[in-house]
């Protein structure tokens, strides 16, 4: 810790406290915009209700779209973490570190490439393949753009992970197999976890490509935010916003935790 | 271990072995015999071939040529954990996600051990140890000393018949260090199995080893016990590298007098020297005391060439 | 060189692995993925900017001497110069604050500047539309010092704002890192020197602090100049940006031709921005200084 003078660091915290609030708190607004008994999205409500989480959830099209993200996200986030796996296992096992970094910069591509190049030739190619407004179609988009994230976290992974447990595991008398099994994968669970969550959350709030490939009959939850904006302002967006918000922070959070007691774990040597 | 070992440890016999790199050699040529139940010290500095040595008995790098034999039988085609070697590596490489119990379970559940007497050897290894009580502990919990008995503990359940040891003790402080020392040389004598040892610390290598394999630039310089190579060191290298020593030039420079501090004797200049010692004019450097006498850094005054006195 | 090194002297060995092969075959399905549904389109929409309608580069003269192109690709960047001054001026004393407090502090200002990265780009630009609109929180608060309404919803000045919060975690991130690295005994050292404090830190932290100012500051430009979703929203057509354009050609024109070759620009001028990031990375690694960026 370096010593700062006590009006240079009060200023400092001044100005983070600021910060916080303008990164944090725009966000919240939507939260108790949900519960407001007005048709309108005025700033603080004047009274409460419930009616736009009632909008929202007999709302079919909602309901729908909501569905459709979970059950999109969770096929990503399974799909990313598999594909991720088997590329970071792949880049493990070379040695030409020039070729390792660059399949690394390949996987992590999409991640740089402007979102809206990409989603107009996807549209191309999906219009000519018949994906358009479909599950496959929105799945391979997806975890084209939750790939980078997986690799990342799980290469990651990797590179925490001691390789001489491994020479340890088959010294003991591990084969190949069940060294994998019994000592490898155990210690890089935590960065696929995060890896995971990354993908689904990416899946989950994804506007660019969707709003491409969207059809009128497959659509996902922040698509029909994105038409509803536009279209009009009906507080029920509100509550489709807190339901996203509380779907997200329950999963960092339990992700989180779970990758937190690993690490207290896997801190030795 | 808390039952008689079957079996005795075995032999290690290195034929030629080289192991080359694509800029580098790092092994080359080296024969070697480890006979079975013995101690032996592989001993040399950073790079001279005694780690890749190792890793070539345990299988983790191929070797360039020759072969590795253990007891008798060719390891060429035997992956390594079909070797059954017992193996403590220099940072431990305890599995963090597993208990104390449940690494030294580990080996015995790939040997498909009995459940109820894996329960017995893990815990007669733990004891042997010195970690009874430690078994529901995680890695992390642990003190480096401690980490390093579970690793001991761990390599010597399933009762190899060799155990490869990478400088185990290098990153223990000197007390925990020299205790360690003399617990590895007792349980040795306990289980008599093939130890191999391999440190870049002459001190060590000299207390535990009953032979003494001395390591140089890919190659074998000398193996001998420790008086051998303090007594009758083979090469320059193995006189400088074991214990200290006054290396004393011949006129022609083709040979060298290499002194022990213990067999020589400081004079002031132009005394009368007793009978059947030679003299070589020095400069003492500087003198530090050591409790149990003197320790003197002198330098030769003609370092071409040795006078006789006059 | 590493402890390990210094003392094993010896390589360490890689536990026994198959062939090269199988590591290729283990790529195989990510890179399968990679080349259909990512490299594929972009090449198509790069064929496609020369050969819709017709092969040439029609498309190109298009969109570089359009007046309207024009004016888009210049607000684009002059919107995208002005987010990254804002995430700048406000992230580096944030970054800093975080490399010299205590780490219970420290862990907390990066548990704030992730939170961003969790919240859904929807609903923080939802957001910013409640706060911004003619009777939002923000004009409220303005007519409470006696300025205002001010027109902030539909107008440039929405997105501007909407962009620098939005794109704020890709400073402090980089900052961070860079920051951290340094070691600030450092400026203890230059204070030693007879550096009064504000004289130490320009001349020893700041100077050290470059390469993360400058990654930081290039990667918020690259987001900015292909954002969509915050400027379609919070700006009015009047006054779009890139992407928009390029949204607006393809899906309410299909003018494929024309979006493909404003998008091939866009990709250009990030590629290249980026190829200066990698270059500084590889610059300030030389000197000892590891920036990680991503």
């Amino acid at each position: 810790m370096l010593k700062t003078h006590p009006v240079t660091r009060t200023v400092l915290w001044v100005v983070a406290a600021l910060v916080s609030i303008w990164l944090v708190a725009p966000s919240l607004i939507v939260i108790p915009l949900s519960f407001t008994d007005k048709a309108s999205l005025v700033f603080p409500p004047t009274g409460w209700s419930l009616r736009w989480y009632e909008s929202f959830l007999t709302n079919p099209q909602w309901t729908a779209a909501l569905g459709n993200s979970l059950l999109i996200a969770v096929l990503v986030a399974a799909l990313a973490t598999v594909l991720g796996l088997l590329a970071a296992l792949g880049l493990r096992q070379m040695a030409n570190k020039k070729v390792i970094a660059g399949l690394t910069f390949g996987l992590l591509a999409p991640m740089v490439v402007p979102g809206i190049v990409v989603a107009i030739g996807l549209y191309a190619v999906f219009l000519t393949l018949g994906l358009v407004g479909t599950l496959l179609g929105f799945v391979l988009a997806h975890t084209v753009l939750a790939l980078p994230f997986t690799v990342v976290a799980i290469t990651a992974g990797f590179a925490g992970f001691d390789a001489r447990l491994e020479l340890a595991a088959m010294s003991l008398g591990a084969s190949r197999v069940t060294t994998f099994l019994r000592v490898t994968l155990p210690n890089i669970v935590p960065g696929m976890v995060s890896g995971a969550l990354f993908a689904f959350v990416t899946s989950f709030d994804e506007v660019m490509l969707s709003l491409f490939i969207k059809s009128p009959y497959l659509n996902t939850l922040p698509v029909m935010m994105y038409s509803s904006v536009t279209r009009d302002t009906d507080p029920t967006l509100a509550a489709a916003a807190t339901v996203i918000l509380l779907i997200t922070t329950v999963l960092v959070i339990a992700g989180l935790s779970l990758t937190g007691r690993k690490k207290r774990v896997t801190r030795a040597n | 271990m808390s039952h008689e070992p079957t079996n005795r440890g075995a032999e290690i016999r290195l034929d030629r072995v080289s192991k080359h790199y694509p800029k580098s050699i790092a092994l080359d040529q080296v024969s070697l015999t480890v006979k079975p139940g013995e101690f032996m010290t592989f001993l040399g500095p950073s790079g001279s071939g005694k780690t890749t040595t190792l890793n070539l008995i345990a299988g983790f790098t191929d070797l360039t040529t020759g072969n590795v034999r253990i007891d008798g039988n060719r390891m060429d085609d035997v992956p390594v954990h079909k070797r059954d070697l017992g193996i403590v590596f220099q940072h431990y490489a305890l599995f963090p996600h597993l208990s104390v119990f449940e690494n030294v379970a580990f080996p015995l559940a790939r040997r498909k051990t009995p459940k109820a007497d894996a329960v017995r050897l893990v815990h007669g290894a733990l004891e042997t140890a010195g970690l009874d009580g430690f078994g529901d502990r995680y890695p992390a919990e642990l003190s480096g000393g401690q980490q390093q008995r579970v690793a001991l503990a761990r390599a010597l359940v399933f009762q190899p018949k060799v155990l490869l040891l990478d400088e185990p003790l290098g990153a223990l402080d000197k007390n925990l260090r020299e205790r360690l020392q003399l617990e590895l040389r007792r349980i040795h004598q306990e289980v008599g199995r093939t130890f191999v040892f391999v440190t870049h610390d002459q001190e060590e290598a000299l207390t535990l080893s009953d032979r003494i394999a001395v390591f140089n630039e890919g190659r074998i310089e000398q193996v001998g016990t420790a008086q051998d190579l303090y007594e009758r060191p083979a090469s320059l290298f193995v006189a400088g590298f074991i214990g200290e020593s006054t290396m004393v030039p011949s006129a022609s420079g083709a040979e060298t007098t290499v002194i022990r501090p213990e067999h020589g004797e400081l004079f002031p200049p132009g005394a009368e020297l007793p009978a059947g010692f030679r003299g070589v004019p020095v400069t003492v450097r500087q003198s530090v005391y050591l409790g149990s006498g003197w320790k003197h850094e002198i330098v030769l005054d003609h370092p071409g060439h040795t006078r006789t006195p006059g | 060189m590493t402890e390990t090194a210094l003392i094993g002297g010896a390589r360490q060995p890689k536990a026994p692995r198959a062939s090269s092969g199988r590591a290729w075959l283990l790529l195989l399905p990510a890179y399968a993925l990679l080349l259909g549904v990512f490299v594929y389109p972009v090449l198509e929409s790069v064929w496609r900017s020369v050969s819709d309608p017709t092969l040439g580069l029609d498309n190109y003269v298009w969109a570089l001497s359009n007046e309207n192109n024009v004016g888009v690709i210049l607000r684009t960047f002059g919107n995208g110069l002005l987010a990254t001054a804002i995430c700048l001026a406000l992230a580096y004393p944030y970054a800093y604050l975080m490399t010299i407090v205590g780490a219970r502090a420290r862990v907390a200002l990066v548990v704030i500047a992730l939170i961003p990265f969790w919240t859904s780009l929807m609903i923080r630009t939802f957001a910013w539309i409640v706060l911004l609109q003619d009777n939002g929180v923000v004009n409220t608060l303005l007519g409470a010092i006696g300025v205002g309404p001010l027109e902030l919803l539909r107008t440039n000045t929405g997105v501007i704002i909407g962009l620098s919060q939005v794109l704020m975690p890709f400073m402090v991130l980089p900052l961070y890192a860079v920051m951290s690295g340094i070691d600030l005994r450092l400026v203890t050292a230059a204070r030693s020197l007879g550096a009064r404090p504000s004289v130490a830190f320009l001349k020893v932290f700041v100077p050290l602090s470059m390469p993360g100012v400058i990654a930081g500051s290039l990667l918020v430009f690259i987001q900015a100049l292909g954002f969509y979703v915050t400027p379609a929203l919070l700006g009015s057509p009047a006054d779009s940006m890139l992407a928009q354009s390029i949204y607006a050609q393809v899906s309410g024109l299909l003018q494929w031709g024309r979006g493909g070759a404003l998008g091939v620009i866009l990709l250009v001028v990030t590629v290249l921005l980026l190829a200066v990031i990698g270059l500084i990375a590889r610059v300030s690694g030389r000197r000892g200084i590891n920036v990680k960026v991503l």
